[in-house]
């Protein structure tokens, strides 16, 4: 690389590739070549920065210019200001929405401030489809030390010493599965690394495979050494076509270089790797379901024990990691357990990735230590609540996690507390609600996900969250009582106990934790038949302020179904038996005379 | 199964027959193969799997099974032009359903339907990943981020 004097890295991130970046790069390198700068300053495009918000991003190393929003014309105007005259260009720069300074280095950011990128490391500064880049940031150091100097053993007691926990969801020690893997005998043992990311509004899996692939292969490689497994398979959904292109070039890549396939730099250890595709069923992110799926079968999870460290894919002894467990190892092995351990809080070590969507300000992917705060996760790197609404809630873990509230948010962030607060980590996708948002409808469209998604293998999923499902649906439509809401509890309480996957038994934690934070909400919908969020569409009203109304006639006209009436000049009215709640004549009214009551 | 009767051609039958072969016509494959007969012909008919079911040497109903077991999977074709709303959770919170909606009104079909001269076909998903866009929606493998239902019609245009 020290033959160019300046970098320009592209994000080519699944939502700045979808906004046309690989234009940018097309472009900017046609500048380039136009002015004769093609040695000295080279386009790279890499994985996700993060900052999915205000993307296309652009940044200029070794400066480290963080330029938003960058359009393909953009080009021109950044190799003949910044490249060629070396100024920075202004309009593009990040501007902090409170001070609307303009800021040039990512690191002030208060977005990038408080992240801690072990994961990340590689993500938005490599090309990963080039396998010398990631060798160059130490790539395959961590295989080379585990293979020639350390012996299986050692290296699950440092991955055990790590205090590291998987971050699919469940939070089971890392060390301890690779020990219980490693303990079974076998002639043959299988690596799978779960990239089956279904969980809506999670992106962390899909931007590592993305933007740093070959640190999962290494991770697996080092993975099959400790449990003496030869062959590993990534598992990985069939959306993700940009994540499986890339996993292709690498795998492809690290056997060209004697990384992967026979005879690791001539120790005699022998590992490779396949793909298998997913086809978008959630209930695979289950380690028995996925296994399952891989042996070409339906998706339904198996009672455990036997554990698939035991008997897992074709009966074999597998050790299932997710995609972001793995990628942390090879900074594990090469930085050690102390330091890994030295992160974080006493019972969750390390960092953690989430993805952060939803009413937020900044939209996108970070890295934090075990512990932050949940305050300094939405309004600091978050940047608060979009459009100046108000912080109703978070919920977090995907739809089998729960919504806290105000009241968490100075909680640590960690395994146990979130299960404490009635919640759970889940794969890390974290999505802010405002105070728009009615939390029985909330809970309705996560059991809508719920009841589309189960298996059908076990009753309790298969009708309990059915009937979840229609119970929250009458009460958003103000036929519910009282007892449904006794109902409602202890029907999820039943489901929670008796389930047979992770998936079933942890359905009705939204239902369960909105209505012990929202309890209010929840008795509003049933005895006052009131949605205070004004979301649930038959318990509006739509009402006209006789004050405001100078009878333009503009709602009368626009009302599909004439439900409003008035004279000219003359205040008008609303029918609510006829009225279909459309909205058509609050948006037409000039004179802010229609309300939701 | 299917409603649709559909005459196989001499060639598709070659087709799924050496897909089947390229993976060693192992049962364990069946996704893969999947997957690549629907890449190739849309969606995947009654007569596709039977074929399949012959290729890999296993029932048809576990072929039916996995078929429909899978949302990836259609036994419906899709319209040349296919139109997926994302209903993930990000997207759901800015607004997709109100997108939704409005494809629907538009296009005068329902979720899961084609339009008569099967131009477009509407479907939902949940989450493509690309959250900072929300809402999001796919026509084809082109992807409109922070779409507003007013936005509908002009995303319509672009394929007339």
């Amino acid at each position: 690389m020290s033959k160019y004097s300046m970098h320009l890295l592209v994000c080519g991130g699944t939502g700045c590739h979808a906004s046309e970046s690989d234009a940018i790069v097309c472009n900017l390198r046609d500048e380039l070549e136009a002015k004769g700068l093609m040695d000295t300053v080279q386009v790279i495009m890499t994985g996700c920065f993060g900052f999915c918000e205000k993307g296309p991003i652009v940044k200029v190393m070794p400066d480290n210019t963080f330029y938003v929003q960058v359009k393909p014309e953009d080009a021109q105007t950044i190799v003949e200001e910044h490249v060629i005259k070396g100024r920075k260009v202004t309009r593009l720069l990040y501007k902090d929405p409170v001070t609307r300074e303009s800021i040039s280095d990512s690191k002030h950011m208060g977005f990038f401030k408080k992240q801690l990128r072990i994961v990340l490391r590689n993500c938005g500064f490599i090309n990963p489809e080039n396998i010398d880049e990631y060798i160059a940031r130490d790539g395959y150091l961590a295989l080379g030390k585990v293979l020639t100097e350390m012996t299986p053993e050692e290296v699950i007691k440092e991955v055990k010493a790590s205090g590291q926990r998987g971050r699919g969801g469940a939070g089971f020690s890392t060390g301890l599965k690779w020990e219980l893997a490693r303990k079974n005998q076998s002639d043959e043992k299988y690596v799978v690394c779960n990239a089956d990311e279904g969980d809506p509004g999670a992106f962390m899996d899909r931007s590592v495979l993305e933007g740093d692939p070959h640190s999962v292969l290494e991770a697996m490689a080092i993975c099959g050494y400790s449990i003496g497994a030869g062959n590993g398979l990534i598992y990985i959904r069939a959306e993700y076509p940009l994540a499986i292109e890339r996993l292709k070039i690498a795998i492809n890549q690290a056997r060209e270089n004697g990384l992967l396939g026979d005879n690791i730099f001539g120790t005699g250890f022998s590992f490779d790797i396949k793909l298998r595709y997913g086809a978008g069923a959630f209930v695979c992110g289950e380690e028995t379901a996925l296994i399952h799926s891989m042996e070409g079968l339906r998706g339904e999870p198996t009672v455990k024990p036997p554990f698939p460290a035991e008997s897992g894919y074709n009966g074999k002894p597998t050790n299932v990691n997710n995609v972001e467990t793995f990628a942390a190892i090879p900074a594990i092995i090469l930085k050690g357990a102390k330091w890994f351990a030295s992160i974080g809080t006493e019972k969750s070590k390390g960092t953690k990735v989430f993805a952060l969507a939803g009413k937020i300000n900044n939209v996108g992917l970070i890295e934090v230590p075990m512990g932050t705060t949940l305050r300094e996760v939405i309004f600091e790197i978050g940047g608060g609540i979009r459009n100046g609404k108000k912080f109703k809630g978070i919920q977090t873990g995907g739809p089998s996690g729960g919504c806290l509230s105000e009241k968490h948010l100075d909680t640590p962030i960690d395994f146990d507390n979130l299960i404490a607060a009635g919640s759970i980590m889940g794969s890390g996708a974290m999505i802010v609600l405002d105070e728009d948002d009615c939390m029985v409808s909330m809970a309705k469209f996560f059991l809508e996900f719920t009841v589309e998604e189960s298996c059908g293998k076990c009753a309790p999923c298969r009708i309990g969250n059915k009937r979840l499902h229609e119970l929250l649906g009458q009460i958003c439509e103000g036929k519910g009582t009282l007892a449904d809401l006794d109902r409602l509890k202890n029907m999820s309480i039943v489901i929670k106990d008796t389930a047979l996957c992770g998936l079933g038994q942890t359905s009705p934690n939204p239902v369960l934790s909105m209505m012990d934070n929202y309890y209010d909400e929840y008795v509003a919908h049933v005895t006052d038949k009131k949605c205070p969020a004004g979301q649930c569409k038959s318990l509006m009203e739509y009402v006209i302020n006789p004050d405001n109304c100078v009878g333009c006639t503009a709602c009368a006209r626009v009302c599909p179904v004439n439900a409003i009436s008035g004279e000219r000049k003359e205040v008008h009215h609303i029918d609510p038996a006829i009225c279909i709640k459309c909205g058509a004549c609050m948006e037409k009214c000039k004179f802010d005379a229609i309300f939701i009551n | 199964m299917s409603h649709i009767k559909i005459e196989l051609r001499k060639e598709d039958v070659d087709f799924i027959k050496g897909v089947c072969a390229t993976f060693n016509n192992d049962p364990q494959e069946l996704i893969n193969v999947l997957h690549s007969c629907q890449e190739h012909f849309g969606y995947l008919p009654a007569e596709v799997q039977e074929v399949v079911s012959d290729g890999l040497n296993m029932p048809v109903a576990k072929i039916y099974g996995v078929v429909t077991f899978y949302s990836f999977f259609t036994m419906t074709p899709k319209g040349k032009h296919p139109i997926s709303i994302c209903l993930g959770t990000a997207c759901y919170v800015r607004g997709a359903e109100k997108v939704l909606e409005e494809f629907k009104k538009e296009l005068g079909i329902q979720v899961g339907e084609s339009t008569k001269d099967n131009k477009f076909s509407l479907s939902s998903l949940r989450c493509v990943g690309a959250c900072g866009l929300a809402p999001v929606v796919l026509v084809g493998d082109k992807t409109y981020g922070r779409v507003a239902p007013d936005d509908v019609k002009n995303i319509l245009k672009e394929y007339e």
